[in-house]
């Protein structure tokens, strides 16, 4: 059994113990502990379900290369799904319950898939669930739901918050072993602008575990004075529990702070996601160990060697109390000799032949037992290790003696992490010794001017040994200064006391010869349940390419990537292809590293701050008024006034009309208002409008249109003219950064030489519309201009004030009734509003909102953009010819619509629709024609635009384009409905349907 | 996500601080034109991999348009200048032509 | 006549650094072309600043000119002198292609202040205000918005556009809250 170790344990504090609950059981841990080695500690080896057979699952790694122990941390508003148990750090009162399983971790009916799993290979989802196919919606989708997936959703909005931050650095190092360590301070002397990250709460990596000597101390002596030297660089920056989840262009990292994982709720942000710009990047991530292949490798107690000795040094933590140690390599002899030294039992099975170096022989010293030339082929057991068979590693699975153990530690040697380095396409070279795959200095991964972006550095490397690794290091360390233009003072790096290793032997099959009955229990890929014999499957059916592979099997997909099972997936599939490994290749590593809590991802945006969300000088009187809001772009508008126990329709329908026979007031302070202004202002109007602007009367005002170039309409406003050389344009609420872009491109990049500026003073204005027959009555009353018909006619404008306040009133209509639009400076909207209200109330003033504004529209037949246009709509399609200049022998626009398809005369055109019955036509209704078209659908010969119900008129109204649309005047035509079959009928008639002199508006 | 220097006001500005507008150096053709032409204006549009010069804005900056020629493959920004022009800048073309020997040309 | 009143009325939040909203504050977009006769001279006679050099901030008392483009100048002025600045302006540059506009109105101003008024900005903008000159002026993104600063004694002023001025309030909150110093 595994149990906490006497003695020992260089992260733990024995006199802190917390209490921690997996699964609802209550057990004991240390302050220090991971939830893995306090979990291991209670003897809790079963830890989840595998996803795809359900296998009961333990604990293989020490670190985020963990694939089996996910689980679900926390409860209800912070529970989070899918937490490495490996790289949670135990506080007290931490919950944590396993994942996949049903009904209970032990008893799990899902368990059944795994003795059917022969008849679940890979690609078994796509083979079988093909046919019959409304089978899938109903029948097999719903299944596969409920038994897949990892992890459950949490339910509740999150309690934490969480945050971003921007860092800038000249050099990132992401990884804070000996090799990140002893490369900040190459980087650091040189005074280099350093940033140093490492993933754990720990620096110094694997050395002290390893018992490497540096510079003739223990590597945890060297790590802290070096800590200590860099800590008095000003120019260096150390953080920790800190993920380098992605390399980017340009020197984009992202990565991932946990600061309250494990003090939940004390206040702080629970993570920060860092998006940071680096000059050049030293990858120093270290290396991962490969499991072995054989039958039973994924039974709980199975675990990586280097795992195994982990938990013993960092945690005190034993996995069990005989270990059988299989290796191909003589690093695991580190695992076996440490095991030994706290007087557990050990066995080593080894691969090789005669293996001789100095850690074999050290461990022949000490007394332990040594099988060579042999493999396991066999582990017993089902929820715990019980024992092993070995045999011959070159044999077919003959046992040669059974073992009893509670653990297995197995090294199929060590990858590096080549991750950043190959997450911007940095290429890397097969390492045939080693049996490994490094960066390849020739092919770095390249940033802005074409050098490298990345310096990988020590394990990383391919320098596995502590020796090896604090070198090139520095060296790595002094080629980056270098690329930066920086010379390296310090270029020496600490010695490592090197440690004689012999060659490993690469084995992917173990034994060598196995059966189909063996390597179908050999696991490649713990977390998606890929095993030899799927691969070898996918290779018979044909599959070649590694990334089809993937695909196909799932191979290093989820939170994997690649990490344990990579080099052993591709070696199996280049054997069962009879090609070398280099040629089959990897797959491509992506970001993240590991995955990055969805929560840090979102930052700040959340609740008020989800998106900015533009409010009008008025917005919080509308509030405080009950009116129902509604997005416009990014602004909130006044959709309408409810009163008490209206429904929004019966609202609109008042303010509609009260605002024709009395007295509106509405809020359009979301208008587009660009100044445009100089010598060429008028020439350059005249190309952005599709009529005539430069000769538009000083104080007057014109309806315009603007058009791409495309031909296609693509905004519409009032245009007024303020003096000689200034202009100013009135957009769509949406349109007005749109706009003033538009203008800027044409005269930064087209017409740089005319002399026209531009000023967006949208914001600048409130706009306040004073709409019905009681508008200049209440004008009058606030007095101090005069707003006669004669003084201030139909479309012209006029500066002064109004009841003491600045504004410019326009004599403009959107609703076909008496109306001014009244710009006031924003820091007095609000009470220029209150003004007009309270004054307003003998009047039978009501505000309307966006909705009446739009009915009001379009009972007068005034399109909408966005509503009669959609980027496919030219204004000639809505009957504007009268607003397309012909004298002008250019606008932006106008080669456009000389196109055929858009100049033919059968074009859609608007009409008004009546419907027969006096319903209102579902909006985006299709005129049918007769016949259907090449996909079996009903032909079109038009759709709505807008549909109303008109309060004045008291029925449907609605505006749509229609095939010859104005020559149909009076037919009779047929809608589809948008549920499907009920169709309306409506009569063609012209779009105006109020006021057709327009007599109303101009009085 | 690219690093590109505003030659207009000096900023590395990131690509979240800009905006890209599509292919640089593009010829207006208007009414007059025929339909040959205007269909390139309008519609046929570079798509190399390797060198390209495009248009971008420094939209949450300084608010002007500038032109870049960078590698559609390895990301490397070659230079950036400024709008008002119909061509790059020759001694761009030269820097490009020396890093990129087998570069057939902007045109 | 009424007081003019500022987008958010003068809001404050206390956090490991300060937020207030300052304002009323007046200014004036001045666009003109560089090398435009009198141009400094009718900066001066505005509010009294110095024209600024590229990505430069001048002051004069209270008063600042940042540049804001190539061809575009922002002047910070009390809010009542704005009109009698844009004659001065008019008065200088008469004859001369020139736009000066009032935009008092149309933005909001905010005085992030304390030791750690940096981190404030880190979080939100990919500008670096460790970079930033005593005498720079920088515009940016701020998490989804526009907007531009400038450090000032203390801290940094930072404006952004009125309707915004809310949200802009909620991310400098968010981001100044007590426990999440960087």
């Amino acid at each position: 059994m595994s149990a906490r170790l006497q003695r020992g344990g260089r992260l733990i504090n024995r006199s802190a113990q917390i209490e921690f609950t997996f699964n609802g059981k209550t057990m004991k841990g240390l302050k220090g502990d991971t939830l893995a080695s306090g979990l291991l500690a209670n003897d809790q080896l079963l830890v989840g379900r595998s996803f795809k057979y359900h296998r009961p699952r333990g604990i293989v790694a020490s670190g985020p290369e963990e694939p089996n122990a996910l689980v679900g941390l926390g409860e209800g508003a912070r529970f989070e799904p899918n937490q490495r148990v490996t790289t949670t750090e135990l506080f007290d009162g931490l919950t944590s319950a396993s994942q996949n399983h049903w009904p209970s971790l032990e008893f799990d009916i899902g368990a059944l898939n795994n003795r059917l799993s022969r008849f679940l290979p890979a690609g078994f989802y796509y083979k079988t669930f093909i046919h019959p196919r409304s089978a899938w919606k109903h029948l097999f989708e719903p299944i596969i739901r409920r038994s897949a997936g990892l992890g459950k959703s949490p339910e509740q909005a999150d309690a934490d918050r969480y945050e971003y931050t921007y860092g800038h650095c000249q050099i990132l190092i992401a990884g804070g072993g000996i090799a990140g360590l002893q490369a900040a301070l190459v980087a650091g002397a040189a005074g280099a602008n350093v940033l140093l990250l490492e993933q754990t709460a720990h620096w110094g990596g694997r050395a002290p575990v390893d018992g490497d000597i540096i510079d003739g101390k223990p590597a945890e002596d060297w790590i802290s004075a070096t800590l200590q030297t860099l800590a008095g660089m000003e120019n260096v920056t150390l953080r920790n529990r800190m993920m380098v989840s992605g390399v980017y262009d340009h020197g984009y990292v992202l990565a991932e702070e946990r600061i309250a994982d494990h003090t939940p709720g004390d206040g702080r942000p629970r993570k920060r996601l860092w998006r940071i710009r680096a000059e050049k990047i030293i990858a120093a991530t270290g290396a991962l160990e490969r499991p072995l292949s054989f039958a039973g490798n994924d039974i709980p107690g199975v675990m990586l060697a280097s795992a195994t000795r982990d938990y013993a040094v960092n945690f005190a933590v034993s996995p069990g109390d005989h270990t059988v140690v299989v290796t191909n390599n003589d690093d695991a002899y580190r695992t076996a000799i440490t095991l030994k030294d706290y007087g557990l039992e050990v066995t080593v099975v080894d691969v090789r032949q005669a293996p001789t170096g100095e850690l074999p022989s050290r461990a022949r010293a000490m007394g332990i037992r040594i099988e060579t030339g042999r493999g396991i082929v066999k582990v017993k057991g089902c929820k715990r290790v019980t024992g092993v068979t070995i045999g011959l590693q070159a044999g077919e699975g003959g046992a040669v003696e059974e073992i009893a153990c509670d653990a297995v530690a197995m090294s199929g040697g060590w990858s590096p992490v080549v991750h950043l380095w190959s997450h911007c396409g940095g290429k890397l070279i097969w390492d045939e010794t080693r049996a490994l795959f490094r960066p390849d200095a020739d092919r770095p991964p390249l940033t802005h001017d074409g050098s490298a972006m990345v310096y990988p550095a020590g394990a990383a490397n391919g320098a596995l040994s502590a020796a090896a690794g604090l070198a090139d290091a520095a060296a790595q360390a002094v080629l980056t200064l270098q690329s930066l233009g920086k010379e390296a003072g310090l270029t020496q790096a600490a010695q490592a006391d090197a440690v004689e290793e012999e060659a490993m032997l690469p084995v992917w099959i173990m034994p060598a010869s196995a059966g189909p009955e063996l390597k179908s229990k050999m696991w490649l890929d713990f977390q998606n349940d890929v095993k030899v014999s799927d691969v070898q499957l996918a290779a018979r059916e044909g599959y070649v390419s590694v990334e089809h592979t993937k695909r196909y099997t799932t191979l290093g997909m989820a939170t994997d990537q690649g990490k344990l099972s990579n080099i052993n997936g591709l070696a199996v599939l280049a054997d069962a292809l009879g090609e070398e490994i280099p040629r089959v290749g990897t797959t491509t590593f992506r970001p993240p590293y590991t995955p990055v809590t969805l929560g840090a991802l979102a930052g700040e945006a959340r609740g008020d701050i989800f998106q900015p969300l533009r409010k009008t000088p008025m917005h919080d009187w509308h509030l405080a008024q009950g009116a129902y809001m509604e997005p416009v772009g990014l602004w909130q508008r006044p959709y309408t006034y409810p009163r008490h126990g209206e429904t929004h329709e019966q609202a609109v329908n008042r303010e509609v009309i009260n605002t024709r026979e009395r007295l509106g007031l509405l809020d359009a302070s979301t208008l587009g208002k660009i100044i445009v202004k100089g010598p060429d202002a008028g020439k350059f109007l005249d190309m952005l409008y599709t009529n005539m602007m430069s000769n538009l009367g000083i104080g007057k005002c014109r309806y315009g249109l603007m058009c791409n170039e495309q031909g296609f309409l693509s905004d519409d406003g009032v245009v007024i003219r303020i003096d000689e050389d200034t202009w100013l344009c009135h957009t769509t609420s949406g349109g007005a950064d749109r706009i003033h872009g538009w203008m800027e491109d044409w005269l930064q990049c087209e017409w740089w030489d005319w002399q026209v500026f531009t000023a967006n003073v949208t914001e600048q204005y409130g706009q306040i519309a004073v709409v019905g027959p009681n508008g200049r009555k209440l004008l009058e009353k606030l007095g101090g201009m005069d707003v006669s018909k004669e003084a201030l006619p139909f479309m012209t404008f006029k500066d002064g004030e109004l009841g003491g306040f600045p504004v410019r009133v326009h004599r403009i209509s959107f609703s076909g009734e008496l109306s001014y639009e009244i710009a006031v400076p924003a820091s007095h909207a609000l009470a220029f509003w209150e003004r007009l209200y309270e004054a307003g109330q003998e009047f039978g003033l009501q505000p309307y909102g966006t909705e009446g504004l739009h009915v009001l529209r379009a009972e007068k037949g005034f399109i909408m953009i966005g509503d009669e246009t959609d980027g496919t709509v030219i204004p000639q399609d809505l009957n504007l010819d009268w607003a397309i200049s012909k004298k002008k022998e250019d606008f932006l626009g106008k080669r456009g619509q000389q196109r055929t398809y858009l100049a033919a005369k059968d074009r859609w055109k608007l009409v008004g629709f009546e419907s027969i019955d006096g319903t209102v036509i579902p909006d985006g209704a299709y005129v049918i024609a007769p016949g259907t078209n090449e996909y079996g659908f009903r032909n079109a010969q038009g759709r709505i635009t807008s549909t109303y119900y008109s309060p004045t008129l008291k029925k449907g109204i609605a505006m749509g384009l229609l095939k010859n649309g104005p020559a149909r005047m009076g037919e009779v035509v047929e809608f589809t409905s948008m549920t499907g079959g009920v169709s309306v009928s409506a009569k063609v008639v012209d779009p105006v349907f109020y006021d057709k002199d327009g007599e109303k508006q101009n009085v | 996500m690219l690093i590109l220097e505003c030659p207009c006001c000096g900023v590395k500005a990131e690509e979240t601080e800009l905006a890209p507008g599509g292919e640089a150096h593009l010829k207006r053709f208007g009414p007059g034109s025929s339909d040959e032409e205007f269909e390139a204006y309008m519609f046929a549009r570079k798509n190399p991999k390797g060198v390209h010069f495009e248009r971008w804005r420094h939209a949450y900056g300084c608010g002007k348009w500038f032109l870049a020629a960078r590698c559609t493959a390895t990301l490397e920004v070659f230079g950036t200048y400024p709008a008002q022009t119909t061509e790059p800048p020759a001694e761009l073309i030269a820097k490009i032509q020396a890093k990129r020997p087998d570069w057939k040309g902007w045109k | 006549m009424s007081e003019p009143v500022s987008a958010l009325n003068g809001a404050v939040s206390e956090g490991f650094a300060r937020v207030a909203e300052i304002g009323p504050l007046g200014m004036i977009t001045l666009r003109a072309k560089p090398g435009t006769a009198r141009l400094a001279e009718a900066i001066k006679a505005a509010n009294g600043c110095a024209l600024p050099d590229a990505r430069r901030i001048t002051h004069a008392g209270d008063n600042s000119c940042g540049w804001m483009s190539p061809d575009e100048y922002l002047l910070v002025l009390p809010y009542g002198d704005v009109a009698k600045a844009l004659a001065a302006i008019a008065a200088a540059l008469s004859g001369q292609h020139h736009l000066a506009v009032d935009v008092s109105d149309a933005r909001a101003v905010f005085r992030v202040t304390g030791p750690n008024a940096d981190q404030v900005l880190r979080k939100l903008s990919p500008a670096d205000p460790g970079a930033l000159a005593a005498d720079e002026i920088r515009r940016s993104r701020f998490a989804q918005v526009a907007a531009a600063f400038w450090p000032v004694d203390g801290g940094y002023t930072l404006v952004c556009f009125r309707s915004v001025a809310g949200y802009v309030m909620g991310l400098l909150t968010h981001s100044a809250q007590p426990g999440s110093e960087i």
